[in-house]
């Protein structure tokens, strides 16, 4: 019991029983909290890929005829049953709004960073519980608002994720940019508020709560990852808030802030003048890109940690994978003008935002680095968790190769608003953080629910979303180059697009087997919670950290009378003259040595 | 429980690799900051950030040729006033405190209290002028940035007197001790930063 004499903390399992509603659905307790976001970010998961298909649909066979769908959605349709082009808008908008928001940021920030934060690094909590449980309802709020956009009269709003002004500040510009970019504003005001409330318990609760030895070096890369990360939305999300501000009462209010003069809508000149539409695609980018980082780096932490695991293997280089996060996150605030390079930018100013963003090159190329320095010459154990980790890596390495072309004004004068863009930013910033979620399920799913998720079907899951998500988004490199147009309505349009539409027909048919696979997995992790192999140790895949010490699933309080104690980093794997191939965290330095002196 | 009773790893591991080993316990990770002052640490850079948006966008538009000043009621000088004097108070009742004078404490906290829905209200009045003056919110770009961000600090404000109410009830529950009075410095933090946050505001809007 040597690893036990940790600090005393009242909170110790003084808990009376709680009914079902307070355990498991008014809960404070993290695990619950993280929980709660997993499964309603797959809620929403759901609902944005739906949307990519019916787009895939389009695109696929753009004069195609859906009796089908029509009758199920008679206002998308028009009566021989091909979809209308303002349905096809607001669902690029939908599609996007709900994977960057309310899939990624909440699977991986407020899913994994609410289960993950307290048990790893030897807390009972958050440090604040109630603002934690008030996070995760009003995101259930926010999905709720930004679900029912899709159901309003006029349907969604048209004008992308990124909403560019005047389009998303005139109520009258569109079908959609009424009731539901009003509603999108406010979905997007709620998820902002609720962040906040998670990024100020993550902060807090990596600062000052870790236990008795874990100092910051020691903490795993994932922890890292979600630190980095709150800051990152801390610095962010309020100036996309503020841009909401002065959007709705550009909207609701009669203002000019990015409404300019001169504007005829409907034959009728508008009052509106004096304002910058430039102005909010500044204030959007400026939280844009680190958002991009948001989603990112919980993904790079936790496909760090597993595959080390899985390689037996110390992480390689564990303080560059922690310099680079850093490195990255200071940089995505300096290179928001490369998503501006054709908005009339002074070539000066592009020049210097190139140069900010191939820097991103730099600590991006240290981390891949090292996810190789890892891997080489590792006996790695094919676990599900592994495969996803290191298909993340590699959807990683095919989605940043782009980026220098992107990040080059340059070059990107002629690739924006292409698919080039489409394929680059899927690959890094969607199926890369999908996949290192998938991995951390596999992964976690026991210390979740105390059994595994099927390990077969994990690795057919695995394998046809690799194969599939590759078929997806690398042709789109290609027609890119060719010229389609991202949020292009019908490619036929384009006697230029004409020839590559069999790309489009390929590309749509492999979105079908990709979203199969997920069904897969939809199917393997529900059952798996009633039905899945028991999970009868604490660590079963023999880690390091402290999640591993405790049982699965984990009880309130999360750990025993006494917090653990920790001596030593969490990645110890393969130490030569250790018994075992790992060695806890809270496995004292030299208890032999000692005892010979 | 006993969850942390596995099985003892082997007898001979040898010392952890450096830099990252280290003996029994290792480097405390007692962080120097205590959890509230982090968690209000992280709150202010949230509302700086917010703000800083705000006041990019302001300095943005300053330099359309549509751009028309309008005239700020001096009403909002005395009005400034009366925000610095509740934070003047606020460090009378802490200093109260601190020589555990308990009923001066109250009266400081109550008067700095007053004095922060003195000022909300003094700024609905400065709005009311301003709309009798047929200055509305959209009439000029400056007129839209006055309204919006006074009307953010001044939400920022009624939530610092929420924060307000905690450590009242504490100071009137006998909570507040010489030696333990963290809400109270929480709070005078806060409360002092809301005075830099209308300072900057106010700057902004009478130089622009």
């Amino acid at each position: 019991m040597t690893d036990t004499q940790g600090h005393h903390h009242e909170g110790e399992h003084a808990h009376p029983q709680l009914g079902f509603w307070r355990k498991y659905v008014f809960s404070t307790d993290h695990k619950v909290i993280g929980i709660q976001y997993l499964v309603t970010a797959m809620a929403m998961a759901v609902i944005g890929g739906t949307l990519s298909l019916l787009m895939r649909l389009q695109l696929g066979w753009p004069h195609g005829s859906w009796p089908f769908l029509a009758s199920l959605m008679p206002r998308a349709f028009d009566s021989q049953g091909h979809m209308n082009a303002d349905f096809y808008l607001s669902l690029v908008t939908m599609h996007g709004t709900i994977m960057v928001f309310f899939l990624f940021t909440a699977v991986l920030t407020g899913g994994f960073g609410n289960f993950l934060i307290p048990l790893q690094i030897g807390a009972r909590d958050m440090a604040f519980p109630f603002l934690n449980a008030l996070s995760y309802w009003i995101f259930l709020a926010s999905c709720i608002v930004i679900f029912s956009a899709l159901l309003v009269q006029g349907g969604a709003p048209l004008g992308g994720w990124t909403a560019y002004a005047p389009l998303s500040a005139l109520p009258a510009a569109g079908p959609g940019q009424g009731t539901g970019m009003t509603l999108w504003i406010t979905a997007i005001a709620l998820f902002t508020a609720s962040g906040l409330m998670g990024g100020l318990n993550y902060i807090t609760t990596i600062l000052t709560m870790r236990t008795k030895g874990l100092s910051m070096m020691r903490l795993p890369l994932t922890q890292w990852s979600l630190l980095i990360t709150a800051v990152l939305g801390l610095l962010a999300f309020p100036v996309l808030l503020a841009a909401a501000i002065l959007l709705v009462f550009d909207r609701v209010g009669g203002t000019s802030f990015f409404i300019p003069g001169g504007i005829v809508l409907n034959n009728k000149l508008i009052e509106h003048t004096g304002g910058h539409p430039l102005l909010w695609q500044h204030l959007f980018w400026f939280f844009g890109h680190p958002e991009v980082y948001i989603v990112i780096l919980p993904a790079m932490g936790i496909a760090s940690d597993i595959l080390s695991t899985f390689c037996r293997k110390p992480i390689f280089s564990y303080k560059m994978m922690v310099y680079a996060m850093v490195a990255i996150s200071g940089l995505s605030f300096i290179v928001w003008g490369h998503h501006m390079f054709v908005s009339g930018m002074s070539p000066f100013l592009g020049s210097v935002f190139t140069i900010t963003t191939l820097l991103i090159a730099v600590p991006s190329a240290v981390k891949t680095f090292n996810w190789l320095g890892t891997v080489w010459g590792a006996r790695i154990q094919f676990t599900s968790a592994a495969l996803f980790s290191i298909g993340f890596v590699s959807m990683f390495i095919s989605g940043g190769l782009s980026g220098p072309f992107l990040g080059t004004s340059a070059a990107d004068i002629q690739l924006q608003d292409t698919y080039f863009v489409v394929a680059h930013f899927h690959l890094v910033m969607a199926i890369a953080p999908l996949f290192a979620a998938y991995a951390g399920l596999y992964y976690w799913f026991p210390k979740m629910f105390g059994r595994f998720m099927n390990e077969t079907a994990g690795k057919i899951h695995f394998w046809m979303s690799f194969v599939g998500a590759y078929c997806v988004f690398f042709p789109m490199h290609i027609i890119g180059i060719g010229g389609q147009m991202r949020r292009i309505y019908d490619p036929l349009n384009y006697q230029f697009l004409v020839n590559q539409q069999i790309v489009n027909v390929f590309i749509s048919i492999s979105a079908f087997v990709l979203a199969s696979a997920q069904i897969l997995f939809l199917v393997n992790f529900f059952v798996s919670i009633w039905a899945g192999k028991r999970a009868t140790e604490n660590n079963p895949w023999k880690a390091t950290t402290l999640e591993w010490e405790v049982p699965c699933p984990t009880g309130h309080g999360n750990f025993g009378p006494e917090l653990p104690v920790v001596h030593r980093w969490a990645f110890d794997y393969s130490i030569p003259g250790a018994t075992e191939d790992f060695v806890p965290q809270t496995a004292p330095a030299v208890p032999a040595q000692q005892e010979r002196h | 429980m006993g969850i942390l009773t596995q099985k003892r790893r082997g007898a001979s591991i040898p010392p952890p690799p450096t830099p990252f080993g280290g003996g029994p316990g290792g480097s405390h990770s007692s962080f120097p900051i205590s959890t509230a002052y982090v968690g209000t640490y992280v709150l202010m850079t949230a509302i700086i950030m917010l703000f800083a948006g705000l006041s990019s966008a302001l300095i943005v538009l300053h330099g359309v040729p549509q751009w028309q000043n309008i005239t700020v009621p001096n009403s909002v000088w005395a009005n400034t006033m009366v925000l610095l004097a509740s934070s003047v108070a606020v460090e009378f009742a802490r200093a109260a405190i601190r020589k555990d004078q308990q009923s001066s404490l109250r009266q400081w906290l109550a008067i700095s209290g007053l004095l922060g829905v003195a000022f909300l209200v003094g700024q609905v009045f400065v709005w009311r002028q301003l709309v009798n003056a047929g200055v509305y919110l959209s009439t000029t770009i400056h007129s839209s940035f006055f309204y919006v961000l006074t009307g953010a600090h001044a939400l920022h404000l009624l939530g610092g007197l929420v924060g307000f109410g905690i450590v009242m009830y504490r100071a009137f529950a006998n909570r507040l001790t010489a030696a333990n009075h963290e809400p109270l410095k929480v709070w005078a933090l806060y409360w002092h930063f809301m005075d830099v946050v209308w300072i900057y505001c106010f700057l902004l809007l009478i130089l622009a």
